[in-house]
């Protein structure tokens, strides 16, 4: 047991480990102080100064986010001194900021809004200082908008850029007055080694690092008569819409949702489920052939371990960090693109629709997913596959336009078809989940037996945030088609957040680890805890979303992803057999290498 | 009544012992403890300005568990109005390295390091030729204690300790969180003795004199003497070796031009003390402490541009990443030119001064709490200089 550590807090006493903080010691006595810097997620940085406390007997005020609490010490939160310092630092910061905020994205959705409005900062002690101050504002890219002029510097982006994508895109520039938060010579997130995952954009306490939001082209989209606009919905949207609407943490909400998306005009409300059970049948094949090249023909060429390729952040991270892999990737676009692929090709033919009449949107987790719709590669359909891209944000926020009462709402299903999915799809949300769904399907097709889990449930590659999971699956009594496999242990392992994508890929060329098959996802807690989910984001917030994943699945009639019955239907009207020659034309791709800078 | 011209001293810059690195041999004869009750009985504090018991610091980071510990040497003299290190550096180098090799034997450190302001790049080559003949000397000695000279790049804010280590270790020049102090966690995280050039010096005549001699300069607070700076104007600029614990008017009385208004003491983050108030200004620790600058002011100077120019200063050498240092010198520097301009009603001043003092209390590091000590002190004595 640790140290105990006595204390006294605005003449509350408490007794608390050694190494708490004073921030955590006050949160323990449900006494709030005010932060900007500070995120659950990120090293402590002790930079915007707001959560300074008194500490009796000592001159200055500490930062409590970064002071450890000591034996005798009194503090208060709420002292004269404290009230006026805090008060000036915000004031600061908006003396600093653009504070129109009518102007921003995040009005109604900012930290700092929301303490300007607690500290009554309506007489604004200081001198503005944004007109001298030149901000810019990079609107270059598809998926992330940095506006200078809305930051207040608190290095939570390149922390969280650093510290959990160990991408560092974005850096701090500068010193004094001029000090900005910037890229690789101030080039465009676009023209950087930036992933776009937006795990930056969840954590940017104010509106200096936002989604580029696509409301008003999917609303002209609906408003267009002469448009059959398809919408479909990613697993792990559906267990946070809610918080966005002021429902609970981790709430399942999928029937809301889609009744939701009805009202709003949707021509059809459609599932990346579906696309996610097509992607398990095409990956999983796919994974089957490589082994057999490996193990049978002796390939020498046949790159494994095979990575998953359905997170865009982590595609564009491999695209410049390991390039030397790509050929380890699934050729497999991710269920987004496969699905964009689909509807204005085989949903088109089979509603009669002229596939340029088909608006494709869908609505993600994940603000990568808008630059990967924006690909080169992403057209083979002969349009851009998936037309509009938006977050679950952006929805809630459609949702609010459109007046609905959205916990009113009746619970709804999917249209069909292409709105068929199994509980195996539902678990692409979380890490761990496309491995497990992977296997579910895999071990089947090569022994006709289900996978040997206590109710399918694949508990060792259920991957934990903050952490590569290892599994290995041995493979018994095969069918006499797949007797190469016999006896084989399939390696595994999981890993959510660049971070340990990064230690995975690295082990991989140092030669320490001999993995079969990888999953990546390119965001902590992997889709659940995407760029593009509600805002604040937090440990505790993704378990709830994990354990509302989890459920989804075990509440789904069908839990393994070739027993869809709408994917048998597409392979015998459309694709004919996985791998097939529409397969490859439609949904597979390659990817090319990129720089670093 | 100054009749007499204050006592100049030669510890720093004296002569050399007869034989190279004699005072060195010897230490390294004596135990830790001898060595440490030495300096605590000489009541040596920092000579950077902040003035920290040297005994104590050198303690605290023998105490601490680790094989790997480092020695420091700052040599990033860049408060405004100080070029004593240069002077000491180029005069008597051996003494500095002598004294951090005495402190790596204290602590337990097998490596040295001098960080060299940017702008001293010019004197690197010699001080290397003399880093080359310590390194035979300490060959001779069995001394396992090498020492290496990094540079700086030029940033003011690389001079604070922690901002100094990240810098050494390849990464912005960013204030840390304290604690943990160096003494537990400094450069690469390990336990750290980080001390100014002159301290080294300072310990090294300590153990040359013993305690009881070095005690006879100075004051109870302010032991020993002091290498100033002295600019501004004078007829007499230069460095000068003195005792501590003097008053501030007999220093004017002897580098003064007769005419002094105000001297600033300790640089742009020092006090300015005005003429009415030299009389009761003791320069030491006690009073008004300095690490070594003393700018004087005559009567021709207008101390709105004085503070102007270190606003100036602090709103570019300010690291940014804490909001009171960053934005408030920013606001400091543009506040009173919108007074000065009539912008802003002359009670803004007190708005001002009030911000001052919350940087001096939330600040991250010293550079943003001591913006206030020039801020108040020169608005505070030349009010009306401000306004009118």
């Amino acid at each position: 047991m640790a140290k105990q550590i006595n204390l006294t807090i605005d003449g509350i006493a408490i007794t608390v480990d050694e190494g708490t903080t004073i921030l955590e010691a006050a949160r323990k006595l449900n006494i709030h102080i005010p932060t900007l810097c500070y995120h659950e997620d990120l090293c402590v940085a002790g930079n915007c100064r707001v959560c300074v406390v008194e500490q009796e007997k000592v001159k200055n005020l500490p930062a409590s986010c970064a002071m450890p609490v000591s034996e005798g010490m009194v503090i208060h939160t709420n002292s004269m001194k404290v009230r006026l310092a805090r008060k000036h630092i915000v004031e600061l910061l908006l003396s600093e900021h653009n504070a129109d905020c009518t102007k921003c994205y995040k009005n109604g959705n900012c930290e700092l809004q929301g303490l300007a409005s607690q500290m009554l900062t309506g007489d604004h002690l200081f001198l503005d200082l944004v007109p001298e101050k030149n901000y810019t504002i990079d609107m270059f890219n598809t998926a992330i908008i940095k506006d200078d002029s809305r930051c207040i510097r608190c290095q939570r982006c390149v922390r969280t850029c650093e510290e959990l994508q160990s991408v560092s895109a974005l850096g701090v520039a500068y010193k004094g007055d001029k000090m900005k938060i910037s890229t690789f010579f101030e080039h465009s997130l676009f023209e950087v080694v930036c992933t776009n995952c937006g795990q930056c954009v969840n954590r940017c306490p104010t509106g200096a690092l936002i989604e580029r939001n696509y409301i008003d082209q999917v609303w002209d989209a609906i408003y267009d008569p002469g448009k059959h606009v398809v919408v479909q919905t990613a697993p792990a949207v559906r267990v946070a819409l809610g918080e966005a609407l002021g429902l609970p943490h981790g709430k399942i909400v999928t029937g809301k949702m889609v009744a939701a998306l009805r009202r709003l005009g949707f021509s059809s409300v459609l599932d990346t489920d579906f696309t996610a059970d097509l992607t398990i049948i095409e990956e999983g094949h796919e994974l089957l052939t490589r082994l057999k090249k490996a193990l049978v023909d002796k390939d020498p060429t046949v790159a494994l371990p095979m990575a998953t390729s359905c997170s865009p952040g982590w595609i564009k991270f491999i695209e410049h960090t390991f390039p030397e892999y790509l050929p380890n990737l699934s050729t497999c676009k991710s269920p987004q693109q496969m699905f964009g692929a689909l509807a204005k090709t085989y949903y088109a033919q089979k509603r009669k629709l002229d596939p340029r009449n088909v608006v494709s949107v869908s609505i993600m987790p994940c603000t990568a997913k808008k630059f990967e719709a924006n690909r080169p590669e992403m057209r083979s359909s002969g349009f851009k596959d998936v037309d509009y891209v938006l977050t679950t944000r952006e929805l809630a926020i459609m949702i609010k336009q459109a007046g609905l009462e959205f916990d009113e709402l009746p619970e709804e299903k999917y249209d069909s078809f292409m709105g068929a999915s199994t509980g195996a799809a539902v678990i692409f949300g979380s890490t761990g989940g496309v491995m497990e769904a992977a296997l579910r399907t895999a071990y089947e097709i090569v022994t006709g037996r289900e996978v040997p889990f206590d109710g399918l449930n694949i508990i060792p590659v259920r991957g934990t945030e903050g952490e590569v999971r290892e599994a290995t699956i041995k493979i018994e009594k095969v069918k006499p088609e797949w007797s190469f496999l016999e006896g084989v242990e399939l390696k595994c392992a999981v890993a959510n957040g660049l971070a340990h994508a990064k230690t995975v890929m690295q082990n991989v060329k140092d030669g320490k680890v001999n993995y079969h098959f990888i999953e990546i996802m390119a965001c902590p807690g992997g889709c659940l805890g995407g760029g593009g989910q509600p805002i604040p984001t937090s440990p505790e917030i993704r378990s709830k979303r994990k354990m509302a994943i989890y459920q989804e699945d075990m509440g789904m009639p069908i839990r393994k992803s070739h027993e869809n019955p709408e994917i048998a239907e597409i392979y015998k009207e459309f694709l004919e057999k996985p791998l097939g020659h529409k397969s490859h034309e439609l949904l597979h791709t390659h990817y090319t290498p990129r720089k670093r800078y | 009544m100054s009749e007499q011209t204050l006592k100049r001293v030669d510890l720093i810059f004296g002569e050399y012992s007869s034989e190279k690195y004699k005072v060195l041999a010897n230490t390294l004869h004596r135990s830790n403890e001898e060595i440490l009750k030495d300096l605590l009985e000489s009541g040596l504090r920092g000579r950077g300005g902040a003035g920290f018991p040297t005994a104590m610091k050198w303690k605290f980071t023998a105490e601490t568990p680790g094989d790997e510990k480092y020695v420091i040497c700052n040599a990033d003299e860049g408060e405004p109005g100080t070029f004593k290190d240069r002077e000491i550096l180029s005069r008597v180098p051996r003494k500095v390295f002598s004294g951090m090799a005495i402190c790596g034997k204290v602590i337990g450190a097998r490596k040295g390091y001098m960080y060299l302001r940017g702008e001293y790049r010019f004197m690197l080559p010699e001080l290397q030729k003399e880093l080359d003949i310590y390194h035979e000397h300490a060959k001779n000695l069995g001394l396992n204690f090498p020492i290496e000279i990094r540079m700086g790049s030029g940033a003011y804010i690389c001079g604070e300790e922690s901002a100094l280590f990240e810098s050494m270790e390849g990464g912005r020049g960013e204030p840390r969180n304290k604690p943990p102090y160096p003494t537990t966690s400094g450069f690469m995280k390990k336990p750290t003795v980080i001390n100014n050039v002159e301290t080294f010096v300072n310990v090294l005549m300590i153990m040359r004199l013993g305690p009881e001699q070095y005690k006879k300069l100075g004051t109870t607070d302010s032991r020993g003497s002091k290498v100033f700076s002295v600019s501004g104007d004078t007829p007499i600029p230069g460095i000068y070796e003195l005792e501590l614990g003097m008053s501030l008017d007999r220093f004017v009385d002897e580098f003064g031009d007769g005419d002094t208004k105000a001297v600033q003491v300790g640089g742009a983050s020092g006090f300015c003390v005005p003429r009415k108030k030299f009389k009761d200004t003791i320069i030491g620790f006690e009073g008004v402490p300095t690490g070594g600058s003393m700018m004087i002011f005559n009567s021709s100077r207008s101390m709105y541009n004085v503070l102007h120019n270190y606003l100036e200063f602090f709103e570019e050498e300010s690291c940014g990443q804490c909001t009171p240092c960053r934005v408030g010198c920013q606001q400091l520097r543009k506040g009173i030119e919108a007074v000065k301009k009539g912008e802003k009603k002359a009670l803004y001043l007190d708005q001002l001064m009030k911000l001052s003092e919350s940087m001096k209390l939330t600040a991250k590091c010293g550079l943003g709490q001591s913006v206030a000590n020039s801020f108040s002190s020169i608005v505070n004595n030349f009010k009306e200089e401000m306004i009118y």
